[in-house]
Parts: structure tokens; sequence; C-alpha cells
């Protein structure tokens, strides 16, 4: 691990520990500002209340209508490349270190490299503009 | 018994940050705002300045009636505002303030935000969907789209940082901060900065809620404390996006007498980038969905991996 110190494990268990703890107090919050609000609310539903809001209107149809997703493409190209950032991430802490230096670097431009080109093609394709 | 006690401090220190400085920023917007355009803002709450209003807001949303819609999907639309919020809250967690300040040192703490700052998103989409409104459904769309132009750019200049410091701390990134970085990392804080506004639905690019269009996208249905949680996400994301681009890009707790300020000073700075989201808000006319992708993919993008590769040359360069 390029001379990084390991953390034990008990302080790692720790840190998380407070993660955790940080997450159940979201949803105490959460839970808390619910309950307060059932207790201090009214509650007269009418059907006219529960009505889909449609500006107004009586709603036609259902909510669920189909659309047009114009952007599935983008979709495609997104996790392309979010599969390549993540394996950035454990290259960006070392490359510089001591025994990496140029080579890891070139390596690493060869990857980029290759999402510029990608990137590059669906550009001259079109598919980087709406349709 | 201490660990317990300093577990306490820490999860209880953060809990309060939560709840203070999204609403710090709440109410410097609406004065800012109100400013920026010739009008006083709220001036009656609270006597000074209208400085309770936003604790009246939220008397007012706890009292008021729950009305889920009768073709809604109940559980997923009760649930969305608790999954839009959290994140936010979490991502706190790992935020340092100075050095030993902070919820958790996590070892991969920029890593972990990243990933945390993506779950918010989910709480606009099972909103959006949830509601079985049109308005809502198309807005919950344009989250999605806005997603994919967002989040790369994003991920790629908050990898740049990393790549300068050789580390996924977000305390050893700031340990690492030079002055001259301001320059060097500079096109990457200006992509980071634009990405986490759109992560946000932040003007311009609130074309998600678009209120004049779809009412108000996929929180058209939502009312009451439902509603006030949405907009807690919003601006405890703000806090979020601040507080991050001070870490990574403004060196955090760096300033005179950091010693024994630099606690403050990454506040400053934070609340700096808060005005500047503010700004930009009255600044500028919203994008549509479309120019939103082109300036994802034909700007942000290319831009953040210049700016990796200019990183990288320097980093070995200087190494």
């Amino acid at each position: 691990m390029n001379g990084m110190a390991q953390p034990d494990n008990a302080s790692y268990y720790a840190t998380y520990t407070t993660v955790l703890t940080v997450i159940l107090v979201g949803v105490a919050f959460a839970a808390a500002a619910f309950g307060a609000n059932r207790l201090l609310r009214p509650t007269r539903p009418t059907r006219e209340k529960l009505l889909t809001y449609e500006s107004g209107v009586d709603p036609v149809g259902e909510g669920w209508a189909q659309t047009h997703v114009r952007y599935y493409v983008f979709a495609y190209l997104y996790v392309v490349f979010a599969v390549d950032a993540i394996y950035l991430f454990p290259w960006a802490t070392v490359f510089a270190a001591p025994g990496f230096g140029w080579v890891t670097l070139v390596e690493m431009f060869v990857f980029l490299g290759f999402i510029a080109v990608g990137l590059l093609y669906a550009w001259r394709k079109g598919v980087l503009t709406w349709t | 018994m201490a660990d317990v006690l300093e577990l306490l401090l820490r999860v209880g220190c953060v809990f309060v940050a939560f709840l203070v400085l999204p609403l710090l920023v709440g109410q410097t917007e609406h004065k800012v705002m109100a400013h920026m355009q010739g009008r006083l803002g709220p001036m009656y709450a609270g006597g000074f300045h209208g400085w309770a209003q936003l604790v009246a807001d939220g008397v007012k949303f706890a009292q008021k009636e729950d009305i889920v819609p009768a073709n809604a999907d109940r559980r997923v639309f009760q649930l969305a505002p608790v999954l839009a919020l959290i994140p936010y809250l979490v991502a706190l967690v790992a935020i340092p303030l100075a050095p030993g300040l902070v919820g958790a040192e996590l070892e991969t703490g920029l890593f972990f935000v990243l990933a945390v700052m993506g779950i918010g998103v989910l709480g606009s989409l099972m909103g959006g969907w949830a509601s079985a409104n049109k308005y809502s459904l198309l807005g919950a769309f344009r989250s999605a789209g806005q997603l994919l132009a967002y989040e790369l750019p994003f991920v790629l200049a908050a990898a740049s940082v990393a790549m300068a410091a050789g580390t996924l701390s977000l305390t050893g990134i700031v340990e690492a901060w030079q002055p001259w970085w301001l320059l060097w990392q500079l096109p990457g804080m200006l992509v980071f900065f634009v990405a986490g506004l759109a992560e946000l639905h932040r003007p311009p690019f609130d074309m998600p809620v678009a209120d004049a269009e779809i009412i108000f996208g996929p929180y058209t249905e939502y009312t009451g404390i439902r509603f006030a949680l949405f907009l807690l996400a919003e601006y405890a994301g703000i806090v979020v996006l601040a507080a991050l681009t001070t870490v990574l890009f403004l060196g955090g707790w760096h300033g005179p007498f950091s010693d024994a300020l630099g606690w403050l000073w990454t506040l400053l700075k934070a609340f700096a980038v808060a005005f500047v989201v503010i700004w930009v808000r009255v600044a500028y006319p919203r994008l549509r969905s479309d120019q939103l992708q082109r300036l994802g993919w034909q700007v942000l993008v290319p831009l953040a991996l210049v700016q990796l590769a200019l990183t990288g040359v320097v980093s070995v360069v200087i190494s």
C-alpha cells in the first residue's frame, strides 16, 4: 500500500459507527417530523382534495402516461463513462507516488484517450444532439 | 463510556449543523434575492428583518394536512422526501471543518460523499413517479435526464483533486492544498460547481421543477411536512455542495490564524460559495433540458478530461 498507514480495524469500525448512527438519527428525525405532523394536523379528506392536480381541470387519462424518452442514448453513454470514472479513483491516489511516475501517467492517458475518442465518436455521429 | 460520549457529541454536532446551516442559507436567500431585485423580503416574523420567517414556515408546514392523492402509489409517495433528505445529512458527516473537527474521519471520504450525494436524486424520481401526475412524471423524467448530464463531470472534476492531493481523504486533500492550486484546479472547480448546481436542481438548471411549465415537477402533489422535507433537502444540498467546493478547491481551513480559527475559515468560504449559488439563481434564466445535455457533454466533460490531463502532468513533473 505504498507506505500509507493501514487503519486498524477498531478505528475503521468506529468511524463507520458514526456514519451508521447519523443515518439512524436521520431516520428518527423524519419519523419525529411525521409523528409531530400526525398529532398537529387536521384530517378532512374530500374527493376533490384527493384528486390528481391537473391545473384545476378534471384529470384526463392516468398519470403514468407514455412519453418519448429522448435521451436514452445519453443514458448508454453515461453508464459506460460512469464505470470508467470509477477506475480513476484508485489510480488517482497512487500515480504520483514513488515508483509510478510517467509510465503510469501515460497508461492513464491511453485510458482517458479511449474515453475521449468514444465521446468524439458519439459527438460526430450526432448522438449528442436532441432528437 | 468516553467513546460513546464522543460518538454522541460528533453525531449531535453534525445533526445541529444539518438543521441550522440550511436555514441560514435559506434566510440568506430570502434577503439576498429580495435586495438584488429591489425588494425587502420577509420583514415581519421575529421582528428584526424577518429573521424567524423560516421557523414560522416550519411551524406552518408541521400543522398542515397531509394529502396523498387517491391515485398515487401511497407508500413510495410518502417515503420519497425521506430518501431525498437523508443523503445530505450523511454527506455532512464526512466533511471536515478543521483538522479533527469532523463527524467521521473517513479514509475514502471523497468517494463516500460522491456516492451518498448520488442517492439524493432518487427521492425526486420516486416522488415524481409515485405521484401519478403528468406534471410530476415529466419532472421526474427531466431529473433523470439531468442526472446523465451532470454526474460524470461532477465525479471527474472531484477525481482531479484526488489526483493532485494523492488521497481520497477530505482532510488529507485540504492538508495537501496549496494556494497556487486555485489556478491549477480552476477549470475543475468551475466544472464541479456548475455540475453541482445541476445536481441540486438549482437555477439555471431547475427545469425538473420549472414552475412556469410543469407546476413544481416531482413535488407538484406534495404538501405540508413532506414538501418541507423536500425543501430542506434542497438547502441542505446547497450546504453540502458549498462545503465540498470549499474543502476540495478553496483550501478549507487554510487562511490567516488557521491554527485557532480554521473552522471559521471553512464556514466563511462555504458561505461565500452559497452566496454565489444564490446569486446565480437571480442572475441567469433557466436552461432547457437539451441545452443542459449539450453543456454537460460538449463543455463540462471535455473540460474535466483536460483538467485530469493537466493535473496528471503537473503532478508527475513536480513529484
